[in-house]
């Protein structure tokens, strides 16, 4: 009756449109792939590496990779569930991370996907980074001892803000959260509550100072179900203009 | 306040008028910016980002992903010794330990009257004649100790660089062995002139017919990268010459860029002629900077002859010219997108493929990009015809490959021969004698051992960008793969989580073996960790930083397991060397200022 094309996603059918990742066509029809660094609103860049996937033998980032009918793809398979354990324990051991006492505890995308993934170990020697906080904005705090390079704030930032508040300097493991000031502080950026750059962060980098801790933990988000029962909720919503209408 | 303004805007204005004010060229803007201090001073970027339109944060990121900027002052002298690890056999770690004694000075440190700084930067192509060093990024050679006194006595007199022993600065090129490229005795131009006798499509055509393949180390056949680029859509095009020579070990594009410019340059004008292309950039390596104004003049005398610019030798509407940008210390830009990412004036990242750059390359435009030597073939397939050329080399490896040879060697140098020679061949022609291994290809390549060297370079055996480092039965091959994983750890882009973190990782583990902590499980997490790179990195560096190990316990795994401890695992904490630093500040190195394994 129709002829949407499909791909194979762990042997279910995905229906896609032309132009649609692997990642936005399998969210969509509420297919969960581990993913940090994609957002549904912004273009997918592919650096985590968690929604690594199996293709014919080869793997590939499934956030960037174009859908193409008749794909047989892999995700759910203990060799790449081991593959993200290992990553999500590189990403631990490249920041500070003190889960109970963090106020995104529950909230938290890399800790939902520890518990999700069965990481039980550390698996790694801490790195310890030193990565001061960043206090001067009267309304907003940044932690980057808990940044995982995923550059949501960046792309929100200049995307949808048109601002450029934030920015990644440094060459690998000394790469690092920027933001747009000489003085190297927040206060003197033009950074506002109201920024879609202030939501996106999927750890817990930034924060909105005085409301800490208002939702106790173990209500929160990821506390309730696990990260992978709540792929619907991250369907990619189409930017306006574009596919349907 | 108004002065300082003005003091920046002398120096940078004819810069900016230079690149057109544009953003794309902040590389360009900003390392030429440096020349003037030494370092981007604080008052220049705040004069760019006015000028350039662009946010502070851009030009923060960008400078900080080159190792070759320094947004700090960082001496009026800044030394930077080769790391490789031809440099280290020849001794650079000991003449780097002496001059900074010299000076006063800690490895990676400004002197406290910001007179000099003294450190370490990858490989920087000169391994037949070194140790070698950087001095305000010009490449100094055959350092010994007497030399290295020398520099030492000048930096300390502030001896403006100009007043240096000319000699200090000299670059051979040590060729050894001549084949049809280093042995053509083509004039500037003849390439050209066979290209358009045959026409633009008929070029293709003989690429493709002449089997060449790329010479950077993948190997992509030429042909087919230009056809692509020929059909793409589009009516402006580019051709991209990668002289970005960063693999350690290799340094064939620094002689045939110094002694055969024309050449390269013929090779890049009649690509542009059968691609359709208008403009041609050359992307040199930072470490390369000295052979830049030898290559504008090359430039030059080709736009005077016409070989260059409008109407080229009278062809109504073939116009190209060729531009050169100089890389800043990042090995990561030698592969293709990260370069092209580079030449736009931003980081470089690697890009995610596809789309390939034959059809959205610089700029998102159609562009041919290949590596120095592939255009140098192409140049001479063009002239001595598709059917010739392929009947020189092997089935799968057409015609004549330069190598690099470096390390336990008397006659080290760049050789040239049909591919399908052995590597004993070679071992032989630059007479290495007790060889234990040979790291053909760089860090990224491939160790082979005794039992092998019967092995062909080739396509179908041993791929190879040039890189022949030989290593005698003296060598430590364990130290040999750490220097190699120091070097990935160093240069990984930092983009994709498994090769920004895996490398540290793997580092670590391997300065842990060497300590005397390493055991068992430590190996058994290499391979995993290896898995983990191969299966996910965005980019080849990644997927190959886990090699130098993979192949040194394979040939050699006792060097590792006379390191090891016996234990399955130990932890990598060392409360000895957790003494260390307060050791150096109370001034002690006695026995009680130790810990001693058994205490422990």
């Amino acid at each position: 009756m129709n002829n949407t094309p499909t791909f194979q996603l762990d042997g279910a059918d995905v229906p896609f449109e032309s132009g649609q990742t692997v990642m936005q066509a399998a969210l969509a029809a509420g297919h969960y792939i581990p993913h940090l660094c994609y957002h549904p609103e912004f273009k997918p860049h592919g650096s985590c590496k968690l929604c690594t996937v199996k293709v014919g033998g080869r793997t590939a980032a499934s956030c960037t990779m174009p859908a193409e009918a008749g794909l047989e793809i892999e995700s759910d398979i203990e060799e790449l569930n081991a593959l993200r354990r290992t990553l999500v324990q590189m990403l631990f051991a490249e920041g500070n991370h003190f889960c109970p006492s963090c106020e995104k505890s529950g909230n938290c995308m890399l800790q939902a996907l520890g518990y999700d993934l069965e990481v039980h170990t550390a698996g790694f020697r801490h790195l310890y980074p030193d990565r001061p906080l960043d206090a001067s904005h009267p309304d907003i705090l940044l932690d980057f001892n808990r940044c995982i390079l995923c550059e949501l704030c960046v792309r929100a930032s200049s995307e949808v803000d048109g601002k450029n508040v934030f920015a990644l300097a440094g060459r690998g493991i000394t790469k690092h959260l920027i933001v747009n000031a000489e003085s190297g502080l927040l206060n003197d950026t033009d950074i506002e509550l109201s920024d879609k750059a202030m939501q996106v962060c999927p750890v817990g980098v930034i924060l909105k100072k005085r409301v800490g801790f208002s939702q106790p933990i173990g209500e929160r988000r990821y506390d309730k179900r696990p990260i992978s029962a709540q792929a619907l909720d991250d369907a990619p919503r189409p930017p306006a203009g574009a596919q349907h209408e | 306040m108004e002065s300082d303004v003005d003091l920046h805007a002398a120096y940078l204005d004819p810069i900016l008028d230079r690149y057109g004010c544009a953003a794309t060229n902040l590389l360009q803007i900003l390392r030429e910016a440096q020349e003037h201090y030494g370092y981007i001073h604080p008052d220049a970027i705040n004069y760019l980002i006015a000028k350039l339109q662009v946010p502070r944060i851009r030009i923060e990121s960008v400078a900080t992903f080159y190792s070759f900027f320094h947004l700090q002052p960082h001496g009026e002298y800044r030394v930077l010794f080769s790391d490789n690890i031809t440099d280290r056999m020849l001794g650079s770690i000991e003449l780097m330990q002496k001059m900074c004694q010299q000076l006063w000075v800690e490895p990676g440190k400004m002197s406290e009257d910001g007179l000099v700084s003294i450190g370490t930067s990858s490989c920087t192509g000169m391994c037949d004649q070194g140790p070698a060093m950087l001095m305000n990024g010009r490449a100094i050679t055959h350092l010994t100790h007497q030399r290295v006194q020398e520099i030492g006595h000048l930096i300390r007199n502030r001896t403006p660089l100009a007043d240096w022993p000319a000699d200090f600065f000299r670059v051979q090129d040590n060729i050894r062995r001549k084949g049809l490229l280093l042995g053509n005795t083509l004039a500037r131009g003849d390439a050209l002139c066979a290209a358009l006798v045959l026409g633009a499509q008929n070029i293709v055509e003989s690429i493709k017919t002449s089997g060449l393949r790329g010479r950077g180390g993948a190997g992509f056949p030429t042909g087919l990268k230009w056809e692509a680029c020929r059909n793409a859509a589009g009516t402006v095009k580019h051709v991209i010459c990668n002289a970005d020579e960063g693999e350690p070990g290799t340094f064939k594009d620094r002689v045939l860029l110094t002694s055969h410019a024309d050449l390269v340059f013929d090779g890049m004008t009649l690509c542009a002629l059968a691609v359709g292309a208008q403009q041609g950039y050359l992307y040199l390596r930072g470490e390369y900077r000295y052979l830049l104004e030898p290559l504008q003049a090359v430039l030059q005398r080709r736009r005077e002859a016409n070989l260059l610019g409008k109407n080229i030798l009278g062809h109504a509407g073939f116009d190209f010219d060729i531009a050169i940008h100089l890389g800043a210390g990042a090995y990561i830009c030698g592969e293709e997108s990260a370069l092209i990412e580079s030449l736009e004036g931003k980081r470089g990242v690697p890009r995610n493929r596809p789309p390939f750059p034959v059809t959205h390359g610089y700029m998102q435009q159609p562009t041919a990009l290949d590596n120095v030597e592939t255009f140098c073939q192409a140049a001479l397939a063009i002239q001595m015809g598709a059917e010739n050329y392929r009947a020189i080399g092997t089935a799968k490896s057409t015609g004549s490959k330069l190598i690099s040879v470096s390390g336990d060697c008397p006659r080290p140098g760049i050789y040239e021969y049909p591919f399908g020679v052995t590597v004993r061949e070679i071992l032989q022609d630059c007479g290495a004698v007790n060889t234990r291994a040979v790291q053909i290809s760089g860090p990224s390549g491939i160790c082979v051992a005794e039992s092998e060297f019967h092995r062909k370079l080739g396509f179908e055996d041993l791929p190879t960008a040039g890189a022949f480092m030989v290593f005698d039965d003296s060598r430590d091959m364990f130290e040999v793969a750490r220097n190699f994983v120091h070097f990935f750890a160093h240069e990984s882009c930092g983009f994709c989580t498994p090769c920004r973190v895996g490398t540290s990782m793997l580092k670590q583990t391997m300065d842990k073996i060497a300590e005397g902590h390493g055991t068992k499980y430590d190996l058994s997490e290499v391979e995993n960790l290896d898995h983990v790179l191969q299966t996910s990195s965005h980019c080849g560096l990644g997927r190959t930083a886990c090699n130098p190990v993979l192949h040194t316990l394979k040939h050699f795994r006792p060097v590792y397991e006379k390191r090891l401890k016996s234990l399955d695992f130990e932890p990598a904490f060392d409360l000895d060397g957790a003494l260390a630093r307060a050791r150096q500040m109370t001034g002690r190195d006695d026995a009680g200022a130790h810990i001693k394994a058994e205490e422990i």
